[in-house]
C-alpha cells in the first residue's frame, strides 16, 4: 500500500515544498504554467489515452475556462465601468453576456460548466451516431478552427486578437507580488495533484474498465448490454472540465488569454505532449506536459525558429520509434532490468 | 440580389478547391486510413511553384509534380509504416507539415508573395471573373481525370479494389503497396494544383495550407471516406455554405455555422454522404 503510493508521494513533496523553495519567482511562474497545461493533458490522457478518443479541440474548453476567468478579473478591474479593450473598440455599454462574470462564483462554475456543457452537446450529438476516431478528432480540430475565428472577430466582446491581458489583482491580492505568484503556484499544483489521484480512481474503477473496453472494443461492449456513446460522452466531458479550469488558472498565472493560445496549433500541441509523456499512462501525460512545456521555452530562449523544427522532428522520432512515449521506455526499461536481476 | 449573386462564384471556386483537396485526402483517407495533415503543404509547395514559376501554364503541371513527389517521399519514407494507425499518423504528418511550414518559412520568408495573375486571366463575362471560372474549370477537369483514372484504366479498377478490400485485393494478387504509392503521388500531385488555383485568389504564404486543410477534412467527413461523387458534392457544397454564411451573417461566425451544419448533416448521414457498403465491423 505505501509502496504504491511512494512515486507519487515523492513528486507532491518535490512539487509542494522543494519547488516553491529552490526556484525563483521567475522559473516557479514558468512552472506554474506547465503545471496549467498538464491538468489539461492530463484530461486527453484520459480521453485519448483510456478511451481512445482523440480530441484535438482541447483548447477550446481551455479558452472557455481561460476567457470565463479573464471577464471576471476584467470586471473587477472596471469597478462597475468597461473593460480597458472594450473602450478601445468603441463599445459604450456592457454587453450582456458579460454582466453575469461580475460575480466570482459565476464565473468560476461557469470556466468548468461552460466546457462540460459544450462537451455534452458534442460528445452526444458525434457519439450517438457512432461516429468516432478520425471523424471525431477531425470534428474536434474544426471546433477549434472556428472558435478561433470567433474570438478575432467579436473584438467588442473577446478584445480579438489581442486577447485580455493586463490584469492586476486576484481576490484582492495583487498579481505582481511574488508571494501571490507563489500562491497561485501551490493551488495549481494542489489542483494537478486531486485530478492526477481523481482520474487515477476513475480508471482503476469499474467505470474506467468499461472505458478501456469500449476503446478496445466498441461493438462489443454495446453487445454486452451498455451504452458506449454514454461512457464515451461522461469521459469527454470530465477531460473538458479539466480542459477549462486549467484555463481558468492558467489567466492569473501567465496573466494574458488570446486566441493564439486555444487554436489548432496549441491544442495539438498539448496532445503531442501526451504522445511524448506517454499516452497510457496518466502520469506519461501530465510528465510530457512538463516536459514539453519546459523544453519549448528552453529552446525558444536559444533559437526561436530552430524550436518548429525540433518539435517537428521529436514528433516523427516518438511516432516512429516510441509511440508509447517517455512512460513507455521507462516501463520497458525497468522490465529488462528486472528480468536481467532474476536471471 | 446583384450582392446575393456575387456570392455564387465566389462559393463556387471555393468549393472548387476544396474539391481539389479533397479528392487526395478521401482517398489516401480511405484507402490507406491515413489522415494526412501534411497535404495542406503540398498545396503550399503548389502554390510556391507557381510563384517561382511565374507562368500560370508551365505552373500546373510542374506543382503537380512538385506536391507529388513530396507526397510520394513522405509515403514511402514514413507513412507506410502506420498503414493501419489512422490517429498516429495524423501526428506524424502533422509534425511533417510543422517542419515544411518553417522550411519554407527560410527559404521563401516570413511575409506573404504575391503571384501576378495572367493577363488572359483579368476581366470576365457577367458576374463571374475568368480567374474564378478558370478555378471551376481546374476542378472539373481534376475531378473527370480522376474519374476516368478510377474506371477506365486498370490501375484505377485495382485503386478501387483496394479500397473496397485491402485483404481480398492483395489476395488477388493486386500489389497494394504500388497502389498506394500511386495514390499518394495523385492526391498529392492534385493538392499542388489547388495551390496554383489559389495563387489566382490570394496571396501565397508558409502557412497557406493551414487555411484550407480543416475544411478540406470536413468535406472528407460530410462526403463519405474514398468517395468520388462524395467529395465532390460535400466540396461544393460547403463552399457555397462557407461563402453565403460569411455574406448573411458575419465572417466570424461562417465556420462555427458550416460546423454546425456538418454535425446535423452526420445525424443524418453519420457516415457522410456515400457508404462504402461492407459487413466489416468497426
Amino acid at each position: 500500500m505505501i509502496k504504491r503510493h511512494l512515486p507519487f508521494a515523492t513528486v507532491a513533496v518535490i512539487a509542494l515544498v522543494a519547488a516553491p523553495l529552490l526556484l525563483e519567482p521567475f522559473r516557479l511562474g514558468l512552472l506554474a504554467k506547465y503545471l496549467c497545461y498538464a491538468i489539461v493533458a492530463l484530461g486527453i490522457g484520459l480521453a485519448w489515452g483510456k478511451g481512445g478518443m482523440l480530441t484535438l479541440g482541447q483548447g477550446v474548453f481551455f479558452g472557455l475556462g481561460g476567457y470565463s476567468m479573464a471577464m471576471y478579473l476584467k470586471l473587477t478591474e472596471a469597478e462597475g465601468g468597461l473593460p480597458d479593450f472594450m473602450v478601445w473598440s468603441g463599445v459604450e455599454e456592457l454587453p450582456a453576456l458579460w454582466v453575469p462574470f461580475a460575480n466570482p462564483v459565476f464565473a468560476l462554475s461557469m470556466a468548468v460548466l461552460g466546457p462540460v456543457v459544450l462537451a455534452v452537446v458534442l460528445g452526444t450529438l458525434v457519439f450517438r451516431q457512432r461516429v468516432r476516431g478520425a471523424y471525431f478528432a477531425i470534428l474536434t480540430q474544426a471546433l477549434a478552427a472556428a472558435m478561433v475565428i470567433l474570438l478575432v472577430g467579436q473584438q467588442g466582446l473577446t478584445g480579438g486578437t489581442n486577447g485580455m491581458t493586463n490584469f492586476f489583482e486576484l481576490f484582492g491580492q495583487d498579481l505582481a507580488e511574488d508571494s501571490t505568484q507563489r500562491g497561485l503556484y501551490l493551488v495549481v499544483a494542489g489542483v494537478l495533484g486531486v485530478l492526477y489521484l481523481a482520474t487515477r480512481q476513475l480508471v482503476n474503477s469499474r467505470y474506467g474498465r468499461l472505458l478501456v473496453a469500449v476503446r478496445d472494443g466498441e461493438d462489443r461492449v454495446r453487445f454486452l448490454g451498455y451504452d458506449p456513446a454514454l461512457v464515451k460522452t461522461v469521459t469527454f466531458a470530465a477531460s473538458a472540465g479539466m480542459a477549462g479550469l486549467a484555463g481558468a488558472l492558467f489567466v492569473p498565472v501567465v496573466g494574458i488569454i488570446s486566441p493564439a493560445l486555444l487554436g489548432v496549433v496549441p491544442s495539438l500541441e498539448l496532445v503531442v505532449a501526451v504522445a511524448v509523456g506517454g499516452r497510457h499512462v496518466l502520469a506519461g501525460a501530465v510528465l510530457g506536459a512538463v516536459v514539453m512545456g519546459y523544453a519549448k521555452t528552453a529552446f525558444s530562449e536559444q533559437f526561436a525558429d530552430g524550436w518548429l523544427y525540433l518539435q517537428g522532428a521529436l514528433f516523427i522520432v516518438v511516432m516512429t520509434l516510441a509511440s508509447k512515449g517517455i512512460a513507455g521506455v521507462a516501463q520497458t526499461v525497468a522490465g529488462r532490468l528486472r528480468s536481467a536481476r532474476a536471471t | 440580389m446583384t450582392a446575393f449573386l456575387n456570392q455564387l462564384p465566389i462559393g463556387l471556386s471555393i468549393g472548387a478547391v476544396l474539391m481539389l483537396i479533397a479528392l487526395g485526402l478521401t482517398f489516401t483517407f480511405g484507402q490507406m486510413g491515413v489522415i494526412n495533415m501534411a497535404h495542406g503543404e503540398f498545396i503550399m509547395a503548389g502554390a510556391y511553384t507557381a510563384f517561382l514559376l511565374q507562368d500560370m501554364v508551365l505552373a500546373l503541371p510542374a506543382a503537380f509534380l512538385v506536391a507529388g513527389v513530396m507526397g510520394l517521399i513522405l509515403e514511402r519514407s514514413a507513412i507506410r509504416h502506420f498503414y493501419g494507425r489512422p490517429l498516429d499518423t495524423l501526428l506524424l504528418t502533422w509534425g511533417v507539415s510543422l517542419v515544411l511550414q518553417q522550411l519554407a518559412r527560410d527559404l521563401f520568408g516570413a511575409p506573404n508573395v504575391q503571384v501576378p495573375a495572367p493577363a488572359w486571366l483579368s476581366g470576365g463575362v457577367g458576374i463571374l471573373p475568368y480567374n474564378r471560372l478558370f478555378i471551376m474549370g481546374l476542378a472539373v477537369a481534376g475531378v473527370v481525370a480522376v474519374w476516368l483514372y478510377l474506371t477506365r484504366t486498370g490501375l484505377g479498377r485495382r485503386t478501387q479494389a483496394v479500397v473496397q478490400n485491402r485483404q481480398l485485393a492483395a489476395t488477388s494478387g493486386i500489389d497494394t503497396g504500388r497502389v498506394d504509392m500511386l495514390t499518394f503521388f495523385i492526391g498529392s500531385g492534385l493538392a499542388g494544383v489547388a495551390g496554383v488555383a489559389l495563387t489566382l485568389i490570394g496571396p501565397v504564404g508558409p502557412a497557406l495550407g493551414t487555411y484550407y486543410i480543416v475544411d478540406a477534412f470536413l468535406v472528407v467527413v460530410a462526403g463519405g471516406l474514398g468517395q468520388l461523387r462524395g467529395a465532390v458534392l460535400a466540396a461544393l457544397g460547403l463552399g457555397l455554405l462557407n461563402s453565403y454564411a460569411e455574406f448573411w451573417s458575419d465572417a466570424s461566425l461562417a465556420k462555427v455555422i458550416v460546423l454546425a451544419a456538418v454535425i446535423a448533416f452526420l445525424q443524418v448521414r453519420p457516415q457522410g454522404l456515400f457508404v462504402l457498403r461492407s459487413r466489416v465491423l468497426t
